[in-house]
């Protein structure tokens, strides 16, 4: 017998512990040595709704600050901010959604600072990109001045309650993108803020990127050389997806249509040259998207030059020097179509690891760091050099990796 | 191989679990239907602790004669067992994966004697 009594465990739900929902993580990161590199998380969020008390109280507007607090307070039916329809949680069965609520944590620091440095830490991860959750779908909202409105408040509290205290927790912060004016004021309010990194555009909505409009926000960013992201998401309002009648349906199209769409647009009329200096990421719409947008843009540019007579290369040279984050990375069976896929949009450099945690879907760093093809080198650039490069960031891991055993 | 002790069978009810650490690794170890089961506790996907997540039927659709889809139930003869990381579901009486019958995970031998469950690992 190797195995006494008082090392079988019950399952306790009611001590739920981010760290220890990892623990399997954890151990793949002791194995894989990710103690002794940098690993970069663009992309992974936390629940602001958790907090809307505390991020209502920063509405400028008395008056829609009264409106927030009031439907706060009554909770229910037709809220101040909608929703989206989905069950991200496959109707119960990824458990965290609903554990989370029994994680234990001290007065201090924030209960966000400390359950995100629990699972970064359990995880490998040095430095996580923070963003929201339920305002992913906020650019959907039919009321411009709303979104505005909640995008200061979130970015003011996010910029004072997480970010001024943990500088492993960085955030592309939310561009109110439905009101042109109020993003350029976004730009220029928190552009220099401890722990922000870039700006980022929700994808679902219906604002085609090359507005006249977002000209001189563009600019202000390649001038103040901050990144700008585009995070996909989906919106079963949208008049093609509404024909999906399953959640796997709108979440596999519509976290790559809206970004589809943007991209488009953005390479088509010529942005990359009217900012050659501006990066631009795109978050959370996988990989097979872009390599098979760049071979259908290649295909028609060159018949119909005359319709995007600003370009002065193909359309996939302009994207090949995008960043694109990994998650959600399909894994087909054959590595070697993946390993295309890595090949077309120049992934050395120009992808960007991300775990998505601690949605339904996340990824581990070991989807990079377990690939066939890689070299070593190539797996440490794309857990976390490249991004360092990308939003300046040390290179020295501080990660602090659990001892689980 | 040792036999490593679990519980006394008459602790563990029906639809009750018990995660057993060992030096080869977590084993998960359910009672369904009266019978013991159990499976590494490590997802095929991404290594996650398969057995720790919730038990629900697996979930089937009502497809009529005529191929019309009539609404979906779960069934009353597969329970299925979830890795509370992703949701990858397990048939609890073979450890085979849901989505891809090719893929299982690893399997251990029980033993019962005297009252007590023991695995074979």
């Amino acid at each position: 017998m190797d195995m006494p009594n008082n090392e079988v465990r019950n399952l306790r739900f009611d001590e739920y512990h981010s760290g220890e929902h990892l623990r399997n993580a954890t151990k793949q990161a002791i194995e894989r040595k990710y103690q002794d590199f940098l690993i970069v998380d663009v992309d992974a969020h936390h629940y602001e709704s958790e907090h809307h008390r505390e991020v209502f109280q920063y509405i400028e507007s008395p008056v829609i600050k009264r409106m927030a607090l009031e439907s706060f307070n009554r909770g229910g039916r037709s809220s101040f901010l909608g929703g989206e329809v989905g069950y991200q949680d496959i109707g119960g069965r990824v458990t965290r959604h609903w554990l989370r609520k029994h994680e234990k944590t001290p007065a201090s620091p924030h209960k966000d600072i400390t359950t995100t440095l629990r699972w970064m830490d359990a995880m490998g991860v040095d430095y996580t990109c923070l963003f929201p959750t339920p305002m992913l779908f906020l650019g959907t909202h039919p009321q411009p001045e709303i979104e505005s409105a909640l995008a200061q408040a979130y970015n003011r509290w996010l910029c004072d309650r997480i970010l001024a205290h943990e500088g492993r927790i960085i955030s592309m912060l939310y561009l109110p993108f439905n009101d042109p004016e109020a993003a350029y004021k976004t730009v220029k309010e928190f552009g220099g803020k401890k722990g922000v990194v870039g700006f980022m555009v929700t994808a679902p909505r219906y604002k085609p990127v090359h507005d006249n409009a977002y000209m001189k926000t563009y600019r202000l960013l390649e001038e103040m050389n901050l990144p700008l992201s585009f995070h996909a998401a989906y919106t079963w309002g949208d008049q093609a997806l509404k024909m999906t009648n399953r959640f796997i349906g709108v979440h596999a199209l519509g976290f790559m249509w809206f970004n589809m769409i943007h991209m488009t647009n953005w390479v088509i009329n010529g942005l990359p040259e009217r900012f050659p200096k501006l990066k631009v990421m795109w978050i959370e719409s996988g990989l097979t998207w872009a390599y098979s947008l760049m071979q259908r843009l290649d295909h028609s540019y060159l018949m119909r030059t005359s319709d995007c007579p600003s370009l002065k290369r193909k359309p996939s040279e302009y994207m090949r020097e995008m960043y694109f984050s990994s998650q959600p990375m399909e894994v087909p069976d054959d590595p070697s179509i993946l390993e295309a896929t890595f090949k077309m949009i120049n992934a050395e450099t120009q992808l960007v690891w991300s775990s998505d945690y601690p949605h339904w879907d996340f990824d581990l760093p070991g989807v990079i760091y377990d690939l066939p093809f890689l070299s070593e080198k190539s797996k440490h650039n794309i857990l976390g050099a490249n991004a360092a490069r990308l939003f300046n960031l040390p290179l020295k891991p501080v990660k602090k990796i659990p001892n689980v055993d | 191989m040792a036999e490593i002790f679990v519980a006394k069978a008459d602790d563990m009810a029906d639809g009750d679990r018990r995660i057993v650490r060992t030096s080869k690794g977590e084993i998960g170890v359910f009672r369904h239907k009266g019978a013991f089961h159990a499976y590494a506790n490590r997802c095929v996907h991404s290594g996650g602790p398969a057995c720790e997540g919730v038990l629900i039927p697996k979930v089937i659709e009502l497809i009529a004669e005529d191929k019309t889809y009539q609404g979906q139930t779960f069934s009353e003869d597969e329970m299925h067992f979830v890795c509370p990381w992703h949701g990858y579901e397990y048939n609890i009486e073979t450890g085979v994966f849901a989505g891809d019958s090719k893929l299982k995970l690893k399997k251990y031998q029980i033993v019962e004697r005297s009252g007590d469950v023991y695995i074979v690992a």
